[in-house]
């Protein structure tokens, strides 16, 4: 009677069993579908990405895995070191700017990809002539894309740790504003660094809008492009990434968790 | 507690050390915010406003107007209505299965895990999966196709806008486990213990205090959803290889043939009309979100 609005076990798992099969049944069908050869079933198509003369067929496919990867490494930089500061500096000494904040961070929620890569195409051509055209540069804009993820798990662990008083007892013991953010800020807040960091790497993996209409290579476009010649390693690497991406997301649950347990601390 | 005394304590002394500095610390980050955010979403609004030559013109946003343009704008908005419909009310049914499981347990780490990357990450990738799973090679249709049933018996819809609704819902029900599922856990105990009290049923707590106390963030979610769909360009552009059926294709048609519709900076005029209705959405979410907050301490 305590808490009568819980479900009972059996509505549970008809909602359950009914939703996880809609989620299920097309992963499932696309796992059989990479089995496939002319006669039935075998791994003919996950011994193929090994074979050295569908190389050329598949050659893309690593050009775009090795840029999504440099791609998610330069935005990892730009959270680490442009964003995560920002957000440091926003709590510690200007509370006030913290829902001006918050708000800019949402933004790339109400303007579509779509949308920002007409106003960006434009831009780019600056960043080109300054830059070169080399794929790394999107993560100028992969920056931007992942500010509404990266920036809520950060937010949660500051919320969870005392800024302030920490910041207040280095100082006082002659630490300098560097050695505070490096050698206690960090470490302290090396959870949500650490989400924020993963989650900016999942919504990198995945982007296919601003790669394909700036014309720069990267996983997603390798994929549409290799489609066509070979849909079922197409559809292996999909599923692989997506199961990367779930296994990412993981671990930040996990991470996620040592969070929620220290403010429970406190 | 502590933390709230401690700053309003120490807030004097760290205004007196250097604040110049601390403003210059948020000018790197106002800097790129403003060229990569603020900047193109400027340019892709005005662009719309300019000729081929760069002289002010109407003439973009006339064809707004356009009953071509104005088919799609309608296709983006009803296939968006329909799916964050199913979306909203699929997954605050998962929701509600998932209530008063502690968010800590393996359960609600793996739903929560694969309803993020599903949700967010999924794009050209879910399109791949769709075509696997329903394309005419499919096991599935051959298992219909064995049954009598060809579900193509109407031309190839799954390359067109019909073929959008399954992969949208796909990733509109786990949004909405993701948005919904605080909400949802909100519900305190005490309520239905007031409720039991009081003499009500199971049912009379959904009816005259959950389902009241939850509408409010239902329709947030709802609207988050709504913009989710309207925006979603990636499954649409891997699976509708052909045609715009919808107004981010017609972007991407804009943006990559010289002119569409006889104009040149078409692209502009619908990214601006795209804002337009992301704006009221989430204008209406933010007034929502407002109410819902009411209940939440």
């Amino acid at each position: 009677m305590k808490t009568s609005f819980v479900p009972g076990r059996a509505t549970r798992w008809i909602i359950a069993v009914i939703v996880g099969a809609f989620v299920l049944i097309p992963l499932l069908a696309t796992l059989e579908y990479t089995f496939r050869d002319r006669t039935g079933h075998s791994f003919a198509h996950w011994a193929a990405i090994a074979d050295p003369a569908k190389a050329s067929v598949y050659k893309p496919l690593w050009t775009g895995l090795t840029n999504s990867l440099i791609l998610a490494a330069v935005t990892i930089v730009i959270v680490l070191v442009l964003v995560a500061p920002t957000m440091i500096l926003v709590n510690l000494r200007f509370p006030k700017l913290r829902r001006v904040f918050e708000f800019v961070a949402l933004l790339p929620i109400t303007i579509p990809a779509i949308v920002l890569v007409v106003g960006l195409a434009p831009v780019y051509r600056v960043v080109g002539h300054l830059f070169g055209t080399g794929a790394w540069t999107l993560a100028f804009a992969y920056g931007i894309l992942v500010l509404p993820f990266s920036t809520r798990a950060i937010q949660a662990n500051i919320d969870a740790i005392s800024l302030t008083t920490l910041t207040e007892a280095a100082r006082s013991l002659g630490a300098s504003w560097f050695g505070v953010i490096w050698r206690v800020l960090a470490p302290n807040l090396r959870g949500g660094l650490l989400a924020g960091s993963l989650i900016s790497v999942a919504v990198v993996l995945g982007e296919y809008t601003l790669a394909s209409l700036l014309a720069r290579q990267n996983l997603q476009t390798a994929l549409v492009i290799v489609n066509q010649s070979d849909a079922w390693v197409a559809v292996i690497f999909s599923l692989l990434a997506l199961a990367f991406c779930f296994l990412l997301l993981l671990v930040i649950g996990r991470v996620g968790r040592v969070g929620s347990s220290r403010k429970e601390q406190a | 507690m502590s933390a709230t005394a401690a700053s309003t304590g120490t807030r004097p002394r760290f205004r007196r050390v250097r604040g110049w500095a601390g403003t210059l610390g948020l000018a790197p980050f106002t800097a790129y915010v403003g060229l990569f955010l603020a900047l193109p979403t400027v340019l892709a609004i005005t662009t719309g406003l300019l000729d081929v030559n760069g002289h002010l013109t109407w003439h973009n946003f006339s064809a707004l107007a356009d009953p071509v343009v104005l088919r799609t704008f309608w296709a983006s908005i009803w296939l968006s209505l329909l799916t964050a419909a199913i979306g909203a009310l699929v997954g605050a049914l998962v929701c509600y299965a998932l209530l008063g499981i502690a968010s800590t347990r393996p359960v609600r780490v793996v739903v929560d895990a694969a309803a993020s990357v599903l949700a967010q990450f999924g794009g050209v990738m879910l399109a791949f999966v769709f075509i696997a799973t329903m394309g005419r090679n499919s096991i599935i249709n051959q298992w219909l196709t064995g049954l009598g049933i060809n579900i193509y018996a109407s031309g190839m819809w799954l390359y067109d806008l019909p073929g959008l609704i399954l992969p949208y819902i796909y990733f509109q029900i786990p949004l909405m486990v993701i948005t919904f599922m605080p909400a949802m856990a909100g519900l305190k105990p005490q309520w239905a213990e007031a409720n039991a009290v009081l003499g009500g049923s199971r049912w009379t707590f959904w009816r005259r205090i959950g389902l009241p106390v939850l509408a409010p963030s239902f329709f947030a979610s709802y609207l988050l959803l709504f913009a989710n769909s309207f925006s979603a360009f990636a499954t649409a552009a891997a699976l509708a290889s052909q045609g715009s059926q919808i107004v981010p294709l017609q972007i991407r048609a804009a943006l990559t043939s010289e002119t569409v519709l006889g104009r040149s900076n078409l692209a502009g005029a619908l990214a601006a009309g795209m804002i337009v209705v992301m704006v009221l959405v989430m204008t209406g979410y933010a007034a929502v979100q407002r109410r819902a907050g009411r209940w939440r301490s």
